[in-house]
């Protein structure tokens, strides 16, 4: 492979890692309320976070251009008062990826949330924990195994975003291009086929090692946590 | 005291509790009633995990929960432990760690036993490296009644704490709840549909159904009432007796009541051991003369006192006292009237048997049996 292929390679692990590591967080808060949470506007929510899985790429990735542009509501603050562009970037390029995987994560967080027995937390409360207390002791150790099966499982998916990238962070060698930008731009390069199958093996042996990975992780977390695996 | 009084609906035209009692501030009060009758809410509540529409509990004047005064104690504030059915250990802890969990959280000046001393007293020194995962039924349910003495309780709250458990694990706990009971000190609200539970730990009855109070007060006292057919009505019916051992003669065992000796052939432990027994009404029989060629051992000189209904046509409750101890037989109606039974006679009562309900076998750890030296019954 070429400096430029393992540049793609290397480039698309950093964007995944990247987005997997931003939308954590968010996904485990908006998954708890999704699951335990009763306010208006809870349907709302869980269609919004699921839009990204029907809504087409492009559009996401124009969406985001429209906000995040250095004009939009909100790239033109982050850029006027931090200096920061997303835009044609990798970050950007990590954004794109977060918010197509967002409802992957979100969907396993809850999964795990939801096969958390509310009664383990009843008893913790009867030992004296509190609410932060017995979400950090209890709920999330848990719910972990779906947390790890989310995270994987959109690192995996990552690596593969198409649509919201090239509209928001477009195609640029060593910045935006990851593998799936790459073995198009191959394509549509003239003799460009082998180095298109070759990424194409890459990219196929990648995200199945990270769902192999999944499966592992899910074992042993089970075994952790005194569950058949 | 512990005032409970709690008034709750589930849904419209649901189930509807209505209940209120004073348990005293030590010893066992046992919840008792058939399934649905309202036990297991009355316990939530007093925990504080449901929260009812209106009522107030109270732990010797420490309010926990007041509707009226808009007073209602988060769970974890509340200081009381609870035993759960299902143990409700985490699996993702070890045995060590779910001991330590409520220990960790209690207050420092909160008094309790050591955790070297709860693990003995419940004999789980050989688990606390195991996960929840690999335990038996009844080991985790040791491991639950420690962590909920370790989380340094004001009052201990039990759910059935045997009742998923099949009869040789229900054998196994039980004394080990009744070692508890003895030494942690603490009142304790036990709920079971189980008779013998109530027989083997409890002090104090409070007889619930559909959501209401029947009766409550100290357990030898209800279960000698014919008025309550949820205790009168069944096969086991009878008086609970406070014994002790007090002499062998051969295969026999003495066992000397405030009234008379009753003779059994089973052991339940060497002279002094007090226990309590179970003499069923339907075991009972009576006889206006002495009997004579017998192969019934114990035949005690009473009086006939009163007969009461026994709800189930044909057949009627006699009230025989022996001393200040009320004994019941169960006897057909055809019976009164052949032998001209009436209040104020004297008769013979023949107890065809005794059971034990709680033979609390010696354990490993060489401790007496739980209901020696047992030290705030109410006899």
């Amino acid at each position: 492979m070429t400096a430029e292929e393992w540049m793609a390679v290397r480039l698309s692990l950093e964007v995944a890692t990247r987005s997997v590591l931003v939308s954590l967080v968010p996904a485990v808060g908006v998954a708890w309320l999704l699951a335990r949470g009763r306010f208006p506007g809870r349907m709302l929510l869980d269609a919004l976070v699921h839009l990204p899985l029907v809504v087409p790429p492009v559009v996401v990735g124009w969406g985001l251009l429209m906000l995040f542009g250095v004009r939009g509501p909100i790239g033109a603050p982050l850029h006027d008062w931090f200096g920061i562009r997303l835009v044609f970037t990798t970050e950007g390029a990590a954004l794109a990826t977060a918010v197509m995987s967002f409802p992957l994560i979100v969907r396993a967080v809850r999964l795990g949330l939801e096969g958390v027995d509310p009664g383990l937390e009843a008893a913790a409360r009867t030992l004296g924990a509190g609410p932060v207390d017995r979400f950090v002791t209890v709920t999330l150790p848990l719910m972990s195994p779906g947390i790890l099966a989310g995270a994987v499982t959109a690192f995996a998916a990552g690596l593969g975003e198409f649509g919201a990238v090239i509209t928001f962070a477009s195609n640029i060698p060593g910045e935006t291009q990851t593998l799936p930008l790459a073995i198009y731009s191959a394509t549509q390069t003239p003799g460009g086929e082998t180095v298109a199958a070759r990424l194409a093996l890459v990219s196929f042996s990648l995200a199945m090692a990270g769902l192999l990975l999944a499966e592992v992780i899910a074992r042993h977390m089970g075994r952790l946590l005194g569950r058949a695996g | 005291m512990i005032d409970v009084a709690l008034r709750h609906r589930f849904g419209r035209g649901g189930f509807c509790l209505d209940a209120a009692f004073a348990a005293p501030e030590a010893g066992v009060t046992a919840l008792f009633g058939p399934s649905g009758c309202g036990k297991s809410t009355i316990l939530g509540a007093v925990a504080g995990l449901l929260r009812p529409q209106a009522g107030r509990v109270a732990i010797g004047g420490e309010v926990l929960l007041d509707t009226a005064a808009r007073i209602c104690l988060p769970p974890e504030r509340r200081r009381c432990g609870v035993v759960f059915q299902d143990a409700r250990l985490f699996p993702h802890l070890s045995v060590d760690s779910n001991l330590r969990y409520g220990l960790r959280r209690a207050p420092r000046d909160a008094p309790g036993p050591a955790f070297e001393e709860v693990v003995a007293l419940l004999g789980i020194a050989p688990l606390l490296a195991r996960r929840p995962a690999g335990l038996s039924g009844g080991e985790r349910q040791r491991v639950a009644l420690g962590r909920a003495l370790l989380s340094r309780p004001r009052l201990l709250l039990m759910d059935e704490p045997l009742a998923a458990l099949d009869a040789a694990r229900r054998a196994e706990v039980l004394p080990f709840l009744a070692r508890l009971r003895d030494r942690a000190g603490l009142p304790i609200l036990y709920v079971t549909h189980a008779l013998d539970e109530v027989d083997a730990l409890a002090d104090h009855l409070v007889l619930l159904d559909g959501g209401r109070v029947l009766a409550a007060g100290p357990v030898e006292a209800l279960m000698a009432r014919t008025d309550l057919p949820l205790l009168a009505g069944r096969r086991d019916a009878g008086v609970l007796l406070p014994c002790a051992v007090t002499g062998t003669e051969g295969d026999l065992i003495m066992l000397e009541f405030d009234g008379g000796t009753l003779v059994t052939t089973a052991h339940p432990g060497p002279p002094g051991t007090r226990l309590r027994v179970r003499v069923r009404a339907r075991d009972v029989a009576v006889a206006t003369e002495a009997p004579r060629g017998l192969s019934t051992r114990n035949i005690l000189p009473v009086t006939l006192t009163a007969i009461a209904e026994a709800g189930e046509a044909g057949e009627v409750f006699l009230r025989l006292a022996a001393g200040p101890t009320t004994l019941l037989a169960r006897v057909t109606r055809d019976s009164v009237s052949r032998l001209g039974l009436r209040p104020g006679q004297p008769v013979w009562a023949l107890i065809k048997a005794v059971t034990f309900d709680h033979r609390a076998a010696g354990d490993a750890t060489g401790e007496p049996p739980a209901w020696q030296g047992r030290r705030d019954g109410p006899y």
